[in-house]
């Protein structure tokens, strides 16, 4: 049984993180109890091309009713790794985003900038033998939220990522360089670590554009590593 | 694109809460809309996947004991022979699913079979029947790992290995169901508080 390498919570943001004022009454207070991985840990669900549809990884045209939505056209990609640089191959990716002007599809969404009617605002797919990753999307707008009294979020991606096991579960938000609204953004200002930060902005790729089409971003992703057991104590009389 | 450390490891991804839209992504149906053709993780079960049926549910209350109503609650496990299965199997198990709690009432359910029980690590006793969930939500900002755990299973889950590394007896109690009829069993979550639910690093 390959185990994963117990998580470095230094990468992550704690659990409660009063700069992101709706943590502090959701989250928990008291010490993670850590377990050593048993099969609920290892296994997990796997997913392939028969989950998904032909368009779901296409947001211009998958929710396209009168024409296509309103934005920057753009393609967003890279590769799903693991932690010891191995890419990940077969692994569901879903994403989810606001339109152009910042406006998410969702009934409790309520703010001022207009619904966009061709835009659903999410997507997924399947990693490829490289562990690639691609979508084409209209680059998300920013938008205010309830947190200090004029806080906006940047432009952001959201991403839900599987592995092999259900450990390896993860759900994060990737931005795009050059955005001024990074530097003061309460969600990810919950990180503590800078160089953890800055793994979750997307880099310009003008290489992967389509030239007078789509511009592209690069963002890699990567999950807990596994390791063999090398050396194992048994106990007696199982 | 990352750089590696003296060793060769990349750092894993930093996570970010998945906010309050994450219904548009993952159930996009309980956001308001329809767009997959097919919609992911509705249902752990296929119609003729044996076992015995059963109906999990139950809350999740912030720290101020109100009920959070914008989670998603993932349920991973095996089947009523104690097995997982990545890929479904040809009668529809997959054992994984996912759900939104209501808006309203902040209740969240599944409905499932009850599974067998598992073989712990090596040279660990059977672990007792239980479901991973995996929490998250606006203001969580890493998914939060816990298990269920069934009430009528008092036998198992003495011997349970896992229940029996949480030091305090009373905290095993907060990854318990109660069987409130056959087949229906509750498990409300506590964010924080007296009764904070165990939360495990895995």
């Amino acid at each position: 049984m390959n185990e994963f390498i117990p998580r470095d919570r230094d990468q992550h943001p704690p659990a409660v993180t009063p700069i992101y004022k709706t943590s502090v009454l959701r989250g928990p207070h008291r010490p993670l109890i850590s377990l050593q991985n048993s099969l609920s840990e290892v296994t997990g669900p796997v997913f392939g091309h028969g989950d998904i549809g032909p368009l779901d990884n296409d947001l211009i045209l998958n929710y396209a009713k009168t024409g296509q939505p309103i934005g920057e056209r753009i393609i967003m990609h890279g590769r799903v790794l693991d932690g010891s640089g191995r890419p990940v191959p077969g692994v569901l990716v879903e994403f989810w985003q606001a339109n152009a002007g910042g406006r998410y599809r969702h009934r409790n969404d309520t703010y001022v900038a207009p619904i966009d009617p061709n835009f659903g605002g999410c997507g997924r797919t399947i990693t490829d033998a490289e562990g690639r990753y691609a979508f084409r999307t209209v680059k998300p707008g920013p938008y205010p939220y309830r947190n200090r009294g004029n806080d906006w979020r940047p432009a952001h991606i959201h991403f839900s990522v599987f592995g092999t096991g259900f450990a390896q579960r993860l759900i994060t938000q990737n931005y795009f360089e050059g955005d001024p609204l990074i530097a003061r953004d309460s969600i990810l200002g919950t990180i503590p670590d800078q160089a953890a930060r800055e793994r979750l902005v997307a880099k310009l790729d003008l290489d992967a554009a389509v030239p007078l089409d789509t511009l592209a971003y690069r963002w890699d992703i990567v999950l807990r590593g596994s390791r063999s057991t090398l050396f194992e104590n048994k106990l007696e009389g199982n | 694109m990352f750089t590696p450390n003296a060793l060769g490891y990349l750092a894993e991804t930093p996570s970010q809460t998945a906010g309050p839209y994450v219904h548009i992504g993952l159930i996009p149906k309980q956001a308001g809309f329809d767009i997959f053709s097919n919609n992911l993780g509705e249902s752990p079960i296929g119609a003729d996947t044996p076992g015995e049926r059963i109906r999990i549910e139950g809350r999740i209350f912030d720290g101020t004991g109100a009920p959070v109503r914008d989670a998603l609650v993932e349920s991973w496990q095996a089947d009523a022979e104690g097995r997982y299965h990545a890929t479904p199997t040809a009668d529809g198990f997959r054992g994984w699913a996912r759900t939104g709690t209501d808006f309203e009432s902040g209740l969240w359910a599944i409905e499932t079979v009850k599974p067998g029980r598992v073989p712990g690590r090596h040279g660990h006793k059977r672990m007792a029947p239980h479901i991973s969930l995996w929490i998250v939500a606006r203001g969580i900002n890493i998914g939060l790992s816990t298990r269920l755990y069934f009430g009528d299973e008092e036998a198992a889950n003495a011997e349970d290995p896992v229940l029996r590394i949480i030091e305090q007896p009373a905290r095993r109690q907060t990854l318990i169901a109660r069987r409130e009829a056959p087949g229906h069993y509750v498990l409300d979550i506590h964010l924080q508080g007296e009764n904070e639910t165990v939360f495990f690093d895995i």
